[in-house]
């Protein structure tokens, strides 16, 4: 990690600020922690890594996450779980709309970590505006899928029976590696749209807007716990983010079959769903859709009684 | 104005409300709501001067003040409006990627969300009703309205799977005085969505926050020309029915009104949508949980001084029950509070006009004149402005007018029944078929009577409950067509293979 004076990123901005270097002032560096039940704490464990981009300069000094924070997330992801799933359906969709216009407000300094992070200055625009379209996307669905999948079915005996989709509970997320942002909103949305909390693994190499986002999150009125960001090496917590009991089920990015098959193993424990996500374009529309959202909900059926008097008529 | 009903010993203990208790004022501050003193109409996203130069007052019915005065479109103006919206469809609406309409379409939600009290203030003063109700009805139901249907606007091709949509072209809509903020975000909000452009018309009698819809819209930034806002009268409404460019009528209003549409589209290939009248059945069975069912009937027939499509207009009571139920609702009567609608204790504010005023009074005539028993509460009236103290009919026949004729005010007709069979026959024994309501602890029996009430929406223990995501609308002479929920969509659109 550079130490020394540099110039401030805002440089690059278009928005007309600092257009001169700054180097009369030291720039304070931003220290990136992770984000479990609406606070921001370092890692239980203490540890760090040091991701680096293309040109090789170290992007910081990022928590290197462990089971217990996993654990610790899970643990309020649950506690979360029941008063965002009974959350009107309609202020879920205020809350991602929220969600949309904080990180609008601060699309700025995304494409800035974003281009830290590797990307060209347009293709980090374009990722930041997508995420940004992508979650107005979500808000939207929030109290229409059920509209959709939900139905009344016919029944033969005197029943009105109907089937709705519910929410499946604490998800557990493995964000995908490239898309740092984009990948990370497309995989976050349709599981929060649908009711259910998540504890989300961001992007190894690319972790610097996931934590920013995590600062978005924290300030869009979306209760602390429903979304759990960390940050470290899916090879080491890969394993315990299906392990764990009280996760409902696992969401894996990556096409590493190795992974996959422990995946599909270790999720029998407790019949955790699992679902891979490896070939999706998330810049592209296949990375939206109701499908996503549906991933994470069970479907339920009431059957009530009709009250049928035999005969009585009673025709209009 | 008529022989009260003598009262007679009951058993049902009596609440008493004539304590020392009473409401200290408590107004809402008309200085959060500013209103021009004159309005244009809003064409092509410009305040336009109308071509006959005439404006008409509009008035606060609670003291007969005026408010402002707005416009008078003439056929000429509708017919720029018209072009405008044409306009704006070919040129820029229908091209728009659906994902930007939607988001044209939020920011309307959103700022209407931010201007709420004012708009709240507005629909009061304007149109009589209760603050309480237009702050914590009105104006966030027509937001969220809003809200709900922008997030549609790219999503349509899984509302209508294995068909492909096209919106219809330009719609003209005409609302009523009763809900008319929200009126006009169930016409705009769905038709924006699904790719139409608007051209609407405002009651006459409530045009001010449709105008203020039409400031916020400007604000918002929405192309020119998508919506355009025209205030007149009955001419001017039928200019838009009656203009050759415009693909899609939506109405809401009397039937009568409805039929005479109808008419006039009939050589066309314009799409409608007709939400007229409605007369109620809200029934009350034995097993009911009867202070909740009060409840629910007093604000069946009272919310919004009755003048609601969907009122429980009315009741109808299991016999064995019938007598604590008149008692209890005399009761509640009594409790209520009438006065300033901009006080927030108010219950019951002011007729929406004279007119009106006028025809409700006819109905209690004839309520009268036909045998009923007439209640009515023992409040006093403000001296200026139009006001209906809240009234009861008991011993209503079936045949009589004020049990088959829609009154849009706050006057109930009590009918009784025995059976199961008799009750839908006498609640299913009108042209309406808008709404209903069922009382009952028995789950089973609810969904017995929903099934068999020819009725649009039927209410289960409870009443007068709407929201963006549920369709609205009716069967019979109430008219065709939903607004609200996925439903709402295909009055708006095509449906191409």
């Amino acid at each position: 990690m550079e130490k020394t004076v540099k110039k401030s990123s805002l440089t690059i901005s278009e928005n007309g600020l600092e257009k001169k270097s700054s180097t009369q002032r030291l720039e304070v560096l931003k220290t990136y922690k992770i984000y479990i039940g609406g606070q921001f704490p370092r890692t239980e464990s203490g540890r760090f890594y040091q991701p680096e981009n293309a040109a090789g300069k170290k992007l910081g000094n990022i928590c290197l996450s462990s089971r217990k924070d996993f654990r610790d997330a899970a643990l309020v992801a649950r506690g979360a779980f029941g008063g965002w799933s009974s959350r009107a359906a309609f202020n879920r969709g205020q809350i991602l709309y929220r969600m949309a216009e904080m990180l609008e407000g601060r699309k700025i300094q995304f494409i800035d970590e974003l281009i830290q992070q590797g990307a060209t200055k347009a293709k980090a625009e374009k990722e930041v505006m997508q995420s940004i379209d992508r979650l107005i996307y979500y808000a939207g669905w929030c109290d229409k899928f059920q509209q959709i999948y939900s139905a009344v079915n016919p029944v033969a005996s005197s029943h009105f029976n109907f089937s709705v989709p519910e929410p499946m509970g604490v998800v557990a997320i493995i964000a995908p590696q490239s898309d740092s942002l984009l990948g990370l909103v497309s995989v976050i949305a349709p599981v929060i749209a649908g009711g259910n909390t998540c504890v989300v693994l961001a992007s190894e190499t690319k972790p610097l807007c996931a934590i920013t986002f995590a600062e978005v999150l924290n300030s869009s009125d979306l209760p602390g716990g429903v979304v759990n960001i960390l940050t470290g090496k899916p090879k080491e917590l890969n394993e315990w983010f299906v392990n764990h009991m009280d996760v409902n089920a696992t969401v894996y990015c990556e096409n590493d079959s190795t992974v996959k098959t422990m995946m599909r193993e270790k999720s029998a424990q407790n019949l955790k769903r699992v679902f891979f996500y490896e070939s999706v374009k998330w810049d592209s529309e296949a990375g939206q859709s109701p499908y996503y959202i549906m991933d994470t909900q069970e479907i339920k059926t009431t059957w009530h009684p009709v009250e049928n008097i035999a005969g009585a008529g009673g025709g209009y | 104005m008529a022989k009260a009903v003598s009262t007679k010993k009951s058993n049902t203990i009596k609440l008493k409300f004539d304590t020392s208790w009473s409401y200290a004022p408590a107004p809402e501050s008309k200085s959060a709501a500013s209103i021009k003193p004159q309005y244009d109409l809003f064409i092509d996203g410009k305040w336009t001067k109308p071509q006959s130069g005439k404006y008409f007052s509009t008035i606060n019915p609670a003291n007969e003040e005026k408010l402002s005065e707005v416009a008078e479109a003439n056929a000429a103006d509708v017919d720029k409006a018209v072009k405008a919206a044409r306009n704006a469809y070919e040129k820029v609406w229908k091209k728009m990627p659906a994902k930007e309409r939607a988001k044209y379409i939020f920011r309307i939600s959103r700022m209407m969300q931010e201007k709420a009290r004012e708009l709240a203030i507005i629909e009061s003063l304007d149109g009589g009703k209760p603050i309480r109700e237009s702050r914590d009805f009105d104006v966030p139901t027509a937001a969220n309205h809003f809200f709900y249907y922008a997030g549609w606007a790219d999503k349509l091709e899984y509302a209508f799977p294995n068909r492909t949509t096209e919106p219809l072209g330009v719609a003209g809509q005409i609302t009523p005085w009763n809900f008319p903020l929200l009126m006009a975000a169930w016409k705009i909000a769905p038709a924006l969505a699904t790719g139409n452009t608007v051209v609407l018309k405002p009651a006459e009698t409530t045009p001010l926050t449709a105008l203020k819809l039409a400031e916020i819209i400007q604000e918002s930034g929405l192309p020119d020309g998508v919506v355009n806002i025209l205030t007149g009268a009955g001419a001017t409404g039928a200019a838009i029915v009656n203009h050759s460019d415009v693909n899609k009528i939506a109405f809401t209003g009397s039937t009568d009104v409805g039929k005479i549409i109808q008419r006039a589209i009939a050589g066309t290939n314009k799409k409608a949508t007709l939400e007229l009248g409605g007369k109620a059945a809200n029934i009350i069975f034995e097993d009911a949980p009867l202070d909740q069912a009060v409840e629910g009937v007093i604000n069946g027939i009272f919310f919004n001084q009755g003048h609601v499509c969907c009122a429980g207009s009315r009741l109808y009571v299991q016999e064995s029950v019938a007598k604590q139920v008149i008692r209890k609702l005399r009761d509640r009567l009594e409790s209520l509070i009438i006065g300033d609608p901009l006080d927030k204790n108010t219950d019951i504010g002011a007729i929406n006009s004279k007119q009106q005023l006028d025809n409700i009074h006819k109905y209690i005539k004839i309520g009268l004149k036909e045998g009923a028993e007439m209640y009515e509460s023992s409040c006093r009236l403000p001296s200026k402005g139009f006001w209906c103290k809240p009234t009861l009919f008991t011993n209503v026949a079936q045949s009589s007018r004020i049990a088959q004729e829609e009154i849009f005010g706050p006057v109930l007709s009590i009918l009784t029944f025995r059976t199961d069979d008799e009750v839908i026959e006498k609640a299913n024994n009108t042209p309406y078929g808008l709404s209903a309501g069922v009382w009952t602890d028995k789950g089973s029996k609810i969904f017995n009577m929903t099934k068999r009430m020819r009725a649009g929406v039927i209410w289960a223990n409870t009443f007068n409950k709407f929201d963006p995501t549920s369709p609205f609308g009716g069967y019979k002479e109430s008219g065709y067509g939903r607004e609200g929920g996925l439903h709402g969509l295909l009055p708006y659109l095509n449906l191409v293979s």
